[in-house]
């Protein structure tokens, strides 16, 4: 039972670290939202499927439920409203840049 | 008929939130429902009889598992291009049609297609497009962009919030 445990925890950092490099490495407002959005989402399901299996059937696991439930209709909602703004706002997406050989 | 829905909808709710069945608690959940259930019915749901038909609820049940693969699917995507070095990205906005008509089930749409690969979606008009930004851009056009993109869930959530 532990180690299915541990295993969810290490996928939630994992995906949690990948965000924030994308974070970091990307171009412009939109990748790095996307970046953003999707791993902290999944990170945080993962560390909650974690939370849920450590506690057993106990009232924990369904208040854990719930706010997994409540973050998932949230989560994605705040990237959209920001994307939104910057669309409204006129902010054109990064393109590459064409390097001559 | 809306405050009903709405009743029971946040009855188990603190059913879960307590998970007790001590007398008063009930009680004070039954109030504190009802209270809600009689200022906020009108905002919550705008269909109500499409509530209590199972069909719905099944359909959601076989939505879970392939929103979880898309999802996972999107992180080992997020994570590839952030780790290869030249970034092989090729960002742009693209416009996307979709046939759900209800205000629930485009929302949902939304939310689904900013958790898969490499979609995020701008922006939603009344009349039932989506503006998407997409990381590695394969189809400008909309018909095509809208096969590649919303095809994959429309017809599940058609079913579900149709």
């Amino acid at each position: 039972m532990m180690w299915i445990v541990q295993f969810f925890m290490g996928l939630g950092i994992f995906f949690g670290i990948f965000g924030n490099i994308g974070l970091l490495r990307f171009p412009d407002i939109y990748t790095r939202l996307q970046a953003s959005s999707k791993c902290s989402t999944t990170s945080l399901f993962s560390i909650f499927i974690a939370c849920m299996l450590l506690e057993g059937f106990t009232p924990m696991t369904g208040r854990i439920l719930l706010i997994a439930l409540f973050f998932l209709v949230t989560g994605p909602v705040t990237s959209h409203i920001i994307g939104r703004h910057a669309w409204e706002r006129g902010v054109i997406p990064w393109k590459r840049k064409k390097v001559k050989d | 008929m809306k405050k009903l829905v709405l009743f029971i909808v946040s009855f188990i709710t603190w059913l879960i939130l307590t998970w007790t069945v001590y007398l008063p608690s009930l009680l004070i959940g039954v109030g504190v429902s009802l209270i809600v259930s009689f200022w906020f019915a009108d905002i919550f749901i705008r269909h109500p009889q499409n509530f209590f038909q199972i069909k719905r609820f099944l359909y959601l049940l076989l939505y879970i598992p392939i929103f979880i693969f898309y999802c996972i699917v999107a992180n080992l995507d997020v994570a590839y291009r952030v780790l290869h070095p030249k970034l092989p990205i090729e960002p742009g906005i693209v416009k996307v049609k979709t046939e759900l008509s209800t205000l629930t089930g485009r929302v949902a749409l939304a939310n689904s297609i900013t958790l898969t690969p490499g979609t995020l979606t701008v922006e939603l008009t009344d009349d039932g497009y989506l503006y998407v930004h997409w990381i590695n851009v394969k189809a400008i056009d909309v018909e095509e962009a809208t096969k590649m993109i919303v095809k994959k869930f429309e017809p599940i959530l058609k079913e579900v919030f149709g």
